[in-house]
């Protein structure tokens, strides 16, 4: 490998066929190419289906409520369904060593909110403190509501992102206080959220205050649980089937719903989703994975190809060298060491021209299902290595029998 | 210089088999120029191939300078093709992408020399071919008396005690082929054993000595008068 004098006949030979080496490098590079952009993009549609799905606790149980659609018990269909706090508390009674979080939701319709001259229209609900974590909602400013504010009524609110951005400017919102529906409320947080503006243009205040101040009574529109961790995605996806099929056998019963009813209780089951996603994660890396696996089949076979026609070109000169006194394993070492270097070398160039692409583009796409296109380093540097070490042995094979061949008969080759 | 006995040679050829060779004894002397003749297919180039180590014999014995060359593998086979012996082919063999001046200092770098003395040693030989100006050429800028120079200097390369050439004119015109022929007979004059297949009388007048072939046995091996090549150029 060292040996100089076979670098400068590899470098010679390579100078001297230049087709042959522009073609073999041009199969590698491309194949080599091919692959990684294949790669980043699956890659990038894989970041962005997941930065879609990001925005709320994985594992979350959201129950919302509709009519009624078969008649039950004597009642007619159409009845729509109203929860109860009642109906939360028994639930967080009954599962309370399996709930992690828990909250009722109680929605004020037509939110309006002022802070002086400014007024927008904004979807205000009366949450639970653990609701901070059922929506995933990093706080930038203050705190989120307590036990306390919950507790005592607390004329507290915490507003999203945009609601601080359209109401108060500049202005640092916390102690400030905002009009909602005519009634003041002290600003004491702002949040964010990963689920993006959408999740960012709410207003929380203590279910409580809430259900009190808005004549809400004891109505709560919906619930969200999460279960504690399991070990693992499949059992954390049995025990949330499991509580979702208890707690709507439960809500049915208390609200007088046929057992066989779809519509009137629902239970969003964001497990059951997760498990969609990650199968079609998985399906778009299997699908990635396939279509790259064939691309390098057919560098393989092409460097193969190339390394046959190479080969079988250069008997009769094979045939010259060992009559006058190469030896059969330099001629493999020939043959071998110039594959190696100019696939190695054409593997890198691919390599860095598509990492440089992705790059150069990929920062650039701006489409909802593509985010961040990229390759792991490693993975496509293995994929230059196995198509390294194809080619090799492609040059091995036939440049071996060429090799041993008498050099009668490799000199007769025409 | 070499010495055979009894040689046997057959080639098969899908259930037939052809003996070609059919039992050759045969000396040559160090410093000796010979001739072999015969008519096509009489098993001329067969018998080269084997003393040139590039194909070997079914029977009987071959001994180079004293080394008895039997059941050799390949690796000893290409020291051996390295170190005693010179090709010259009708064809010439010459690497196509490689200048004359690379294509004679290929056996030095077979014998692991370095580059730059490998080529010192190469311009000389070509030089000695009268070549100089022609070293950086590829094969096929050069004539065909060109190309068997550049030939006859790769053989000599090496510095072989004995050089084989078959039918090294046979492609050349009769101008060009006494050209070569003075120079081989030049060379066999520094002491070089050489052995040329032919099948032209007028060559084979040139050599030292010439051996009959004729279906796979010498028939005849005399001396001659050596005509001087260079009476004819
Ligand atoms: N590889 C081979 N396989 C089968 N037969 C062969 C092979 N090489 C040579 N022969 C046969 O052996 C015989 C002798 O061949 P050889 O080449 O030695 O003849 P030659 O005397 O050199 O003839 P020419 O003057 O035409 O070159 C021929 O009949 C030829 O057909
Ligand atoms: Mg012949």
């Amino acid at each position: 490998m060292f040996d100089l004098e076979r670098w400068e006949e590899i470098f010679e030979t390579i100078r001297k066929n230049k087709l042959r080496t522009f073609l073999t490098g041009l199969s590698v590079a491309s194949g080599i190419f091919i692959l990684v952009i294949l790669l980043g993009i699956g890659q990038g549609m894989r970041n962005g289906i997941s930065a879609e799905f990001e925005q709320d606790a994985a594992n979350i149980l959201y129950v919302w409520t509709g009519r009624t659609a078969v008649e039950y018990k004597g009642l007619n269909p159409g009845r729509q369904i109203q929860l109860k706090n009642a109906d939360f508390q028994s639930t967080a009674q009954k599962y309370i060593d399996e709930l992690e979080y828990k909250s009722a939701v109680y929605r004020i319709w037509n939110g309006v909110v002022d802070y002086k001259k400014e007024t927008g229209s904004y979807r205000v609900e009366g949450v639970l403190p653990d609701y901070q974590f059922l929506e995933n909602t990093p706080l930038m400013q203050g705190r989120f509501l307590n036990y306390q504010d919950h507790q005592n009524y607390e004329k507290v609110a915490v507003i999203g992102k945009v609601v601080k951005n359209d109401l108060f400017k500049e202005v640092d919102p916390v102690g400030k206080y905002v009009e909602i529906s005519g009634i003041n409320f002290k600003v004491i947080g702002v949040f964010s959220d990963p689920g993006g503006e959408r999740e960012e243009n709410r207003v929380y205040v203590p279910l409580s205050t809430g259900q009190r101040v808005f004549n809400g009574q004891n109505n709560i529109n919906n619930m969200a649980f999460t279960l504690g961790k399991e070990d693992n995605f499949e059992s954390a996806l049995a025990a949330s089937n499991k509580f979702s099929a208890e707690l709507q056998q439960f809500l049915k019963e208390q609200h007088s719903v046929a057992p066989e009813d779809t519509r009137a209780i629902n239970i969003n089951n964001s497990l059951e989703n997760a498990k969609r996603f990650y199968d079609l994660m998985d399906m778009i890396k299997f699908f990635f994975w396939g279509v790259g696996i064939c691309t390098i089949i057919a560098g393989i076979v092409g460097v193969s190809n190339i390394m046959l026609i190479i080969v079988k070109e250069r008997t009769r000169e094979i045939g010259v060298r060992k009559a006058l006194g190469a030896e059969p394993w330099s001629i493999v070492g020939m043959v071998l060491h110039e594959s190696i270097f100019v696939t190695a070398i054409a593997g890198l160039v691919g390599l860095i021209g598509s990492l440089a692409l992705l790059e150069l583009v990929g920062p650039m796409i701006e489409t909802n299902y593509i985010a961040n296109p990229s390759v792991d380093f490693g993975v496509a540097l293995t994929t230059v290595v196995i198509l390294v070490v194809a080619g090799a042995l492609a040059g091995f094979f036939p440049a071996y029998r060429a090799a041993r061949i008498k050099p009668i008969v490799a000199l007769r080759d025409e | 210089m070499i010495e055979i006995k009894d040689l046997h040679k057959s080639y098969k050829t899908g259930s037939n088999t052809l003996h070609v060779l059919k039992g050759i004894n045969f000396n040559v002397a160090e410093g000796e120029l010979v001739s072999i003749m015969g008519s096509s297919g009489s098993g001329k180039s067969t018998l080269l191939n084997i003393l040139g180590m590039l194909d070997e014999a079914d029977q009987g014995s071959y001994t180079l300078d004293g080394v008895p060359i039997k059941n050799l593998n390949e690796k000893i086979a290409a020291r051996y093709r390295n170190r005693f012996l010179g090709f010259v082919f009708q064809s010439f063999n010459l690497i196509n992408y490689k200048t004359a001046l690379d294509n004679v200092a290929l056996p030095l770098y077979y014998q692991g020399m370095k580059r730059k003395e490998r080529l010192e040693r190469a311009m000389a030989y070509l030089d000695k071919v009268g070549l100089t100006a022609w070293a950086q050429h590829l094969p096929n800028e050069l004539s065909g008396g060109q190309k068997q120079r550049v030939a006859i200097a790769r053989a000599l390369a090496s510095d072989p005690k004995v050089l084989l050439a078959d039918e090294p004119t046979g492609a050349l015109d009769t101008k060009t082929s006494y050209e070569v022929m003075d120079l081989i007979q030049k060379i066999n004059e520094e002491g070089r054993t050489i052995l040329i297949v032919t099948h032209e009388h007028d060559i084979a007048e040139m050599t030292k000595r010439i051996v009959n072939l004729k279906d796979g046995v010498i028939i005849d091996d005399r001396k001659v008068d050596q005509v001087k090549a260079l009476q004819h150029v």
